[in-house]
This record gives C-alpha cells, sequence and structure tokens, in this order.
C-alpha cells in the first residue's frame, strides 16, 4: 500500500483525478445558470484568501486554509452583486472590476510578506501537480501526499452535495423563482455551491494553480453540455471528460517533457473542440447537416404552403408551376429541384408536366401550417 | 397581374407603382417557420397598420424586408426595386426595446445617427446634420430635451428620439414597430399626428401596431398577419370581425370582445 | 530617492510613459467594450496572450518584442474567433465560451512556458514578466511600438467614430443603413487584443482584463456622451498607469500590475459612489432628503387636518400623539420644521408633553399637501 502512495506518478494521477471530478461535478450548475465566468472570479481572487489566511493563520492547507479562502470567493461574488445591484455598471463589468482588485491585492500581500514561503506568483498561477507527491502527511499509519488528501476531501463533499441536493440544484438551475416558491431557498443553495467552487480552488490551487482551474470546472462540463440533454449526464460526462483529460494529459506531458497540469488541462481543451465539431446532435458537423435538411425541408414545407395559396385563385396557372419556383419564390434552379425532389419524395406534389398540384398529404400538410391551432385539438 | 412588368425577378423594376410589393416570402427562424408564402401589396400614400396575435411574425415580417433576418424563398420590392438598391429612401424604427437606452449619448445625437447613411464612410455630421436633427426634434416636440442624456427621457420621449431618427432620414417608405407601445397618451396622439402629416405628404407608413381598438382610428389600410397573410386592404374592407376571429383563430374566445369592438367603432364613427 | 531624484529618473520617465499610452489605448478601446457588453472578452484576449507570447519567443528564438506582441496579437485574435464560433454554432452561450478560450488557451500557453525553460536560456524568465508585467523592464524602443501600436488603434478609431458608435448603440439600425456590422463589430473585438498587447509589459496578461475595463466604468459615470466618455476613459487609465508604475518604481519590490489595478480600481469605486449626477452617494442622501421633506409634510398634514376637527386654526397639537399617530418619533421631524418656520411651540402645561402650533406657512404648506394627497395619505 505505502508503495502505491509513494509512487509519484500515481498520486500526480490520482491527484488530477480528484481536482478533474470535483470540478466538474459542481461546472455544470454554473454553466447551466450562464455563470460560468464567476469560476473564473472566483479562481483569481481566492489568491487574496489564501495569503490572507495564510497571514492570519500561517496554515498554507488543510480545512483551515480551504474554509477561510473559500470565504474571499463567495466574497468576491457577493461584492460583484454589490457592485452590479448599483445599476451604475453592467454584470460582467462588475465582475471584471471585482476579481483583479482582489487578485491584486493578493499578489501584493505575496510581494510583501511571503518572499520565503512556498506560495508565489508563479505557482499561484501555474501550480505544479509534478511535486504534489513530496509534500505529505501522515493518515491512518500511511504517507499520502497533501494534495491528494484534501483534493480527495473536496471531491467527497460535492459529490454528497450535489447527491444530497440533486433534485433542489436542479430546480434551482432552471426556474429560480418556482424553486424559490417550493422554499428551497435557491440562493443559499447558489451561494453553497459557489462556497465549494470557492474551496475546491483552494485545495486545488498547489496542483494547478489559480487559472488552470477555471479550464477543469468550465470545460469538461461544457463538452459533456454538448452531447447530452440531461443534467445526470452532463454531471457525470463532465467528470469522465475530466478523467479523460487527466490520464491523456499526464500521459503527453511526460512524453513531451512538458507541464503535467497545463497539458492536462490542453486535453479538456481538445475534449471540448472534439465534441464540438463531432458531438452527435449538437456537434458542428451535424448540425450542419441537420441545418441543410431541415432547410430543404422547410423550402419543401413553403413549397407546399404556396401551391396551397395559390389553389384557388385565377392566377394558379402562373404561380402553380414549376417555373415560378424560381420566379416567384426566388430559388436558384438548382435548389428548385432539390426542393421539387423533396416534396415529391415526401408526397406531397405531383408534377404534370410543367403544372404542380398538391396531393392529398400535401394539403392536409399545408393545412396544419397554416392553422396550426387546429392541429391535436381537432 | 397586368401591371406587373414581363422583365422578371430579375429585372430591375417589378411593381413600381407599389411602395411595398412582397411575393411568396417564407422565413423561417431558427428552424421554425416564422412566415409563411407571404404575398403583401401596400400603396404609396397609405398608413398601414400590421397586426395580428403574439408569434404572428409581424416584427419578423418587417425585419425580413429590411433583410434583417434571412428569406427562406419569396421576393420583396420597395417602388419595384430591391432593397438594398432603395436603402435611402426606406427609413426604420425598431422596438423601443432593441437599444440600451443607458447608453452615453445625447437626444440629438441619436437623431444624427439617422444621418449616417447619407453621410457616408471617413465624413462627419456637421451643421447641416445637427440643424435638421434639431427640426426633427422640434417636430415631435421635444427639441427643448436635445441636450439631455437618453437614459433621461421617459418612454414616450425614447421613442419620440427613435422616431425624429427615421424623419431625418427624409424617407419615403417608413417602417415602424410597435411605436405605440408603453407610452403615454400625449406621446402616442404626438407619434399618430406626425404619422399622420408624413401620410399627407405623400410618405407610405407600415406599422406594426397591437392595440386593435385605435386601428380603425389611426389607419387607412390594413395587413391582419398570422404566419400567413390572413387579410389585406382598406381598412373599411378588411378589418372585419370576420377576420379578426381567422387571425386569432384558437383564441377566438379572447378575440370576440375586440371583433365586438371593432364593430361598435364602425357604428360610432 | 527624493522628489526630484524621481522626476528627473530615467527609468522613471520611461516607464510613466509607457503606462500613459498604456492608458489611452485600454481607456478608448475598453468603452468600446464595456458599452458592447463584452467587458469579460478582455479577461480572455489577455490570457489568450500568453500562448501568443510564447510563440513569439520560439519562433524569434530571442527575447524580441515585436514578435513576441506579434504573437499575443494573433493568439488574442484566435481566442476572439473561437468564442465567436462556439457562441454562433454551439448551444454554449458566451459566459461559458469566453470561460473555454481563456483557460484553454492559458493552458497551451503554460505547457509552450515549459518548452521554453526546457530548452534552457535565461531569457525563460523574461517571459515570465508577461504574466504580472515589469514596467522597470521596459526600453525606449518598446515604448515607440507601444505607441506605435495605439497610433494605429487610434486612428481606426477616430477615422471610423461614427460607425463604431452606431454599431455599439444600435447594430441592427446600422444593419438597415448598409453598414458592415460584423465586420465592425470584429474590428472593435480585435483592437481589444491590440490594447492587450500593448499592456503586456505594464500589467501583464492575468490583469489586463481590469485595464479594459476599469477606466471605462469610472468615467462613464462621471459623463454621458460617448465623446467625452472616451478621453475621461483614455485620462484615468493613464493616471492610474502613471500611479501604480511611479509606486512600483519607487522599489519596494512591488509587481506593477496588481499596482496599476488597484489604483483604476480606486477610481471605479470613488466613481461609482461620488461622480455627481450618478454617485451612489449622492442618490442615497437625494433619498434620505426626500423621505424627510414627505414626513414633514406628512406632519404638517395631520397637524392641519387636527386644527379643522378643532375649529381652532392654532390647534396645538400634542408631540406624543403625533408620534401614536405616525408611529414614530416625531420630534426630529418637528424642530426640523420649526427651523423652516412651518411650525412653532405652543405653551402647555408642565408634566404634559410638548404642544406645536402651525405657523401661517406651514398652514400653506398643509393645505397644498392635503390638496395633492388626501387627508387620508400618511
Amino acid at each position: 500500500m505505502q508503495a502505491i502512495l509513494d509512487n509519484p506518478a500515481l498520486m500526480i494521477v490520482a491527484t488530477g483525478l480528484m481536482v478533474g471530478a470535483a470540478s466538474a461535478l459542481l461546472g455544470p450548475f454554473l454553466i447551466l445558470r450562464r455563470n460560468a465566468m464567476l469560476a473564473d472570479a472566483i479562481s483569481h481572487s481566492i489568491v487574496f484568501g489564501i495569503v490572507t489566511v495564510w497571514l492570519i493563520t500561517g496554515a498554507v492547507a488543510g480545512p483551515v486554509q480551504i474554509a477561510g479562502a473559500a470565504l474571499t470567493g463567495v466574497l468576491t461574488v457577493v461584492l460583484t452583486e454589490l457592485v452590479a445591484g448599483t445599476g451604475r455598471v453592467k454584470h460582467d463589468a462588475a465582475i471584471g472590476l471585482v476579481f483583479p482588485a482582489l487578485f491584486s491585492m493578493g499578489v501584493l500581500l505575496l510581494n510583501v510578506y511571503a518572499r520565503e514561503v512556498h506560495i508565489d506568483a508563479h505557482t499561484v498561477l501555474l501550480g505544479e501537480i509534478g511535486f504534489v507527491w513530496l509534500d505529505t502527511v501522515e493518515l491512518a499509519g500511511y504517507r499520502v501526499p497533501q494534495a491528494l488528501v484534501w483534493m480527495g476531501a473536496m471531491a467527497a463533499v460535492n459529490a454528497a452535495f450535489v447527491a444530497l441536493f440533486w433534485k433542489e440544484l436542479k430546480l434551482a438551475t432552471f426556474d429560480p423563482v418556482l424553486a424559490a416558491a417550493f422554499g428551497f431557498r435557491p440562493r443559499v443553495l447558489f451561494y453553497a455551491l459557489l462556497f465549494l467552487v470557492s474551496g475546491t480552488a483552494v485545495a486545488a490551487f498547489d496542483a494547478v494553480g489559480a487559472i488552470l482551474f477555471i479550464a477543469f470546472v468550465i470545460v469538461p462540463p461544457a463538452a459533456a453540455y454538448l452531447l447530452s440533454d440531461r443534467l445526470v449526464w452532463i454531471v457525470l460526462g463532465g467528470v469522465a471528460i475530466s478523467a479523460v483529460s487527466t490520464l491523456s494529459g499526464y500521459g503527453l506531458a511526460v512524453a513531451w517533457d512538458v507541464s503535467i497540469g497545463g497539458m492536462m488541462a490542453s486535453m479538456t481543451g481538445v475534449c471540448l473542440a472534439a465534441a464540438f465539431l463531432f458531438g452527435p446532435r449538437y456537434g458542428l458537423v451535424a448540425g450542419l447537416h441537420r441545418r441543410a435538411r431541415q432547410a430543404v425541408e422547410n423550402e419543401a414545407r413553403a413549397l407546399v404552403v404556396h401551391l396551397a395559396t395559390h389553389e384557388a385563385g385565377a392566377e394558379r396557372q402562373e404561380e402553380n408551376v414549376a417555373a415560378a419556383m424560381h420566379t416567384h419564390l426566388g430559388w436558384s434552379a438548382e435548389r428548385a429541384r432539390a426542393v421539387l425532389a423533396r416534396s415529391i419524395d415526401r408526397d406531397f406534389v405531383r408534377r404534370d408536366g410543367e403544372a404542380l398540384e398538391l396531393t392529398e398529404t400535401g394539403r392536409e400538410e399545408a393545412e396544419a401550417l397554416l392553422q396550426p391551432w387546429r392541429r391535436g385539438g381537432g | 397581374m397586368n401591371e406587373r412588368t414581363a422583365t422578371g425577378p430579375q429585372g430591375p423594376v417589378h411593381e413600381p407603382g407599389l411602395a411595398l410589393h412582397v411575393e411568396d416570402l417564407t422565413v423561417s427562424y431558427q428552424g421554425r417557420p416564422a412566415l409563411w408564402d407571404i404575398d403583401l401589396d401596400v400603396p404609396p400614400g397609405v398608413m398601414a397598420a400590421i397586426v395580428g396575435p403574439n408569434g404572428a411574425g409581424k416584427s419578423t415580417l418587417i425585419k425580413s424586408v429590411l433583410e434583417l433576418v434571412p428569406r427562406t424563398a419569396g421576393h420583396v420590392y420597395l417602388f419595384g426595386q430591391p432593397y438594398r438598391t432603395v436603402r435611402r429612401r426606406v427609413a426604420y424604427v425598431p422596438q423601443r426595446s432593441a437599444v440600451d437606452w443607458d447608453f452615453p449619448t445625447t437626444a440629438l445625437d441619436v437623431v444624427m445617427m439617422g444621418r449616417y447613411g447619407h453621410l457616408g464612410w471617413l465624413r462627419r455630421p456637421g451643421a447641416g446634420e445637427r440643424r435638421r436633427a434639431m427640426a426633427a426634434l422640434e417636430e415631435v416636440g421635444i427639441a427643448e430635451l436635445a441636450g439631455r442624456q437618453i437614459s433621461q427621457l421617459s418612454g414616450g420621449q425614447q421613442q419620440r428620439v427613435f422616431v425624429a431618427r427615421a424623419l431625418v432620414q427624409e424617407a419615403d417608405l417608413y417602417f415602424l414597430d410597435e411605436p405605440m407601445a408603453g407610452v403615454d397618451a400625449t406621446t402616442e396622439r404626438a407619434i399618430v399626428r406626425l404619422l399622420e402629416d408624413l401620410r399627407a405628404r405623400g410618405k407610405t407608413l407600415v406599422v406594426v401596431h397591437h392595440d386593435l381598438q385605435t386601428v380603425r382610428r389611426y389607419f387607412d389600410w390594413i395587413v391582419i398577419l398570422n404566419v400567413r397573410v390572413i387579410a389585406q386592404g382598406p381598412v373599411e374592407r378588411a378589418y372585419t370581425p370576420e377576420n379578426l376571429r381567422r387571425a386569432y383563430g384558437g383564441q377566438i374566445s379572447l378575440i370576440e370582445g375586440f371583433g365586438a369592438r371593432a364593430t361598435d367603432g364602425v357604428s360610432g364613427e | 530617492m527624493t522628489a526630484w531624484d524621481l522626476l528627473s529618473d530615467y527609468t522613471l520617465h520611461t516607464v510613466a510613459m509607457g503606462a500613459a499610452i498604456l492608458g489611452v489605448i485600454s481607456g478608448v478601446l475598453g468603452s468600446f467594450a464595456v458599452l458592447r457588453q463584452q467587458s469579460l472578452m478582455g479577461d480572455a484576449l489577455s490570457h489568450a496572450a500568453l500562448p501568443g507570447v510564447c510563440l513569439g519567443f520560439l519562433v524569434a528564438g530571442t527575447r524580441d518584442l515585436g514578435w513576441i506582441l506579434g504573437g499575443a496579437l494573433f493568439t488574442g485574435g484566435l481566442a476572439a474567433l473561437t468564442v465567436l464560433a462556439l457562441t454562433r454554432l454551439s448551444r454554449l452561450k458566451t459566459d461559458a465560451a469566453i470561460g473555454i478560450a481563456l483557460s484553454v488557451f492559458f493552458a497551451v500557453g503554460v505547457v509552450l512556458l515549459t518548452v521554453i525553460q526546457r530548452m534552457g536560456g535565461a531569457s525563460q524568465a523574461g517571459l515570465e514578466t508577461f504574466l504580472f508585467g515589469q514596467a522597470a523592464a521596459i526600453l525606449r524602443s518598446d515604448l515607440v511600438l507601444m505607441g506605435g501600436v495605439t497610433g494605429v488603434a487610434l486612428t481606426v478609431v477616430l477615422a471610423l467614430w461614427k460607425e463604431f458608435k452606431l454599431v455599439t448603440f444600435d447594430p441592427e439600425f446600422a444593419r438597415t443603413l448598409g453598414l458592415p456590422v460584423t465586420l465592425l463589430e470584429v474590428a472593435l473585438t480585435v483592437m481589444v487584443a491590440l490594447a492587450v498587447v500593448v499592456g503586456l509589459q505594464m500589467v501583464g496578461v492575468v490583469l489586463m482584463a481590469a485595464m479594459v475595463i476599469a477606466p471605462a466604468a469610472a468615467a462613464r459615470q462621471w459623463v454621458s456622451r460617448l465623446e467625452h466618455m472616451v478621453v475621461l476613459a483614455a485620462l484615468i487609465g493613464m493616471a492610474s498607469g502613471i500611479v501604480g508604475a511611479v509606486i512600483s518604481a519607487l522599489g519596494a519590490g512591488l509587481a506593477t500590475g496588481p499596482l496599476i489595478v488597484l489604483a483604476a480600481s480606486a477610481a471605479v469605486l470613488v466613481s461609482i459612489l461620488f461622480a455627481p449626477g450618478r454617485g451612489v452617494v449622492w442618490e442615497a442622501a437625494g433619498r434620505v432628503r426626500e423621505r424627510r421633506r414627505l414626513r414633514g409634510r406628512q406632519v404638517l398634514a395631520t397637524m392641519l387636518s387636527l386644527a379643522r376637527e378643532h375649529g381652532d386654526p392654532d390647534y396645538p397639537a400634542e408631540q406624543g400623539m403625533l408620534d401614536a399617530y405616525h408611529r414614530l418619533g416625531t420630534h426630529g421631524v418637528l424642530e426640523r420644521l420649526e427651523a423652516r418656520g412651518q411650525v412653532r411651540r405652543a405653551r402647555h402645561m408642565p408634566g404634559e408633553g410638548r404642544h406645536w402650533v402651525l405657523t401661517p406657512e406651514g398652514r400653506r404648506e398643509a393645505e397644498r399637501t392635503l390638496a395633492e394627497i388626501g387627508p387620508g395619505g400618511r
């Protein structure tokens, strides 16, 4: 057992997995609430909290540090809402005003007080997951990497929070007003969530630094969001994607001898790009394909409605002919052919020489389109 | 039909006698159809209302005429020509909610924006533009607010600024999207008087309108829309309870009252 | 260092000029970004400059500022396009898209940093100054480059002033006038990347977001015309830059970037609180004044009603009764009214509470109030 715990590679990967899981569990709720940039703000401004907690208590790890520094994350959000609440600046600008100020104060405090401590400006930004195995604590008779212990704890707390408050979180994310009406206190829940995000950021800080943490919170859940509509799959998918990124990132980092944390975070980007391009339903390729199909479909319906509109009138000779698809509907010859083929395929339209005529199905379709309120109601 | 020129849709002129001629226009919006096969004619010199239930595509119709949303099918001609070539003869008043009124600018400045199209690139608005803009503010009755920051104007005053901006475009055809929505009674009267003035000068006005009760009083031409054109023509002919009922379809019960009131309007005037 | 040494110090001159240039470009372009509600785009663009800095270094093989800034501009532009692509072509919203671009580009930058580190070379240390900025390292020759970039940006803004203004205020209307709206919007966004490039050496990639947002947000509070806002934002940016740079150059070992950002944040705070017309403090004071005035009028109206009920215009109203009627201590209100000559003290029995009588002026005011709100209005 101790052999496993002394294996640097395993410990690095395990820590990375815990960072990924703890972050990806919370990320979906931020993204769905359109508050993803709060992760950015929090991860920057906890620097201030970490330095302050260290100055006051001397703690550079552990529950005191995590909870104390996490309060700064919550403070960021409170201040942001306060600034935006004055109505003098917009919400996004308020975010961008508050966290740089707190971050700046954190960096300056570091400049002044923390020259000899291991938290310097460099770690603040980049972290060093490659060294997590050097710093261990005694746990049940084993020497365990400190970062792994606290990341594992945060992952467990986050998992418990999400599991326990699943339906409340779901409703509060989707419809805060209704959630409030049910007495679920969506604001309290939201702040609890942000507190956990901040705590996770603090715990993850040594491993991946302030900014790479953002990648773990936002990117895997965003990729999962491009793949699924169901919240449970977005949450679990985010965790899975972050695990894939961690493992592949570690492998590549070792192979190329580059920053491990940086590579892990870069791999979340690769996963997102893959989901963005090739996702089965919301991917770009599938989307373009669907849009093209939908365009032809819509055009076929436009033709059906056009024919129905002019069926009874004297202009029928002019409107309900193949040539009118060009002269009246404004389609190119090629497009007109595709639409006509589609409409005949769907059995909407019959062609009789030049004249176009609606079939029974086509007429029903036109009626349903023109009088949608009749559909279903009978 | 016989007015139609023989040069076909690619030809330069198409129904030049009409201010607005829409032919078989279909628009789908985010994959959903918003307008189906619209055929629409508005003669010059009328004040036309576009009415219809929510989601009927009233704003979409205006936006697709102005090429702000893409068309799936169909043609639009303004004074017989495609929009791009007659842009300068057309003015547009968007919904008031379309912009951020906290923007740091004055009423006069917003009105001058109406001249930008005439100015072209690199040229600055000068004394001439200023004078025109002041005159337009005068016309809408808020000249004294010219230097006021726009967030400090009431809703009605903001709407007047937008109308003034359209005035300085010196167009022949005006599209207004709900100009009377959420404004006070004084503003509504002022805007209506102004629009009537424009009509008297031979201009054409196409107005998205939400208040069925004032249609008869304000307008002489009507387009009743619900995804397709239900009825169009002179108000006295086309604005019937029957047509309204057809447009508001599923909400018949809701519309009974309006239909009745529309009829009352006839007997009342 | 005496004040005179400071004023004649060569490095300080360079630094102050650099800070001034940065203030101008970020104030001008930030005004447009903030008004277009693209505040946090600056955050993404500046974080995304890191891989560009590294790429520039890798290509040039040395710390050549031209290449480095060119690289930063390139990856910044790429990040802007990424945000655009993600929001236009997928279901992700702006906040998530910005978070993704920011963190993934930065992660790639971290990876590239280790690549450079491995290649050895003491110059790597020079790259890390781009994280937080190191104003003291700026050379006169750098100023030429920064000034040139700023000059280009300002020329473009001046030349396209009315187009940029219209597109920022009302893009849809701009389109009906035939303006190439998308092109102009892209130009405004990409120019923010120019500001980032200028700021890299002064404040670094992490805090550039604040330089885009803060001067513009502060300026907006004082003025209500875009022309004035842009100029004032440039001035505030300049002043914050110089203040921060000077404090940093005094040699306490404080990083320049955070100091400049804190100076700009202070400007925002003062502006939001105290700017005439818009200041939160004035508004609050106005509300208090208004409430006092209203309360005074209510008390006068009550006294008049009492006087009428008793058919005695000089009816002395007992203070305790007024308290009970208004459910609050009216002592302060009555003293203020007395000072304004609207009530006067009446003689009363010893042991009774104070009594008050309306003066003729108070009666007039009370009559006006009653006419407006009616006797029941309290």
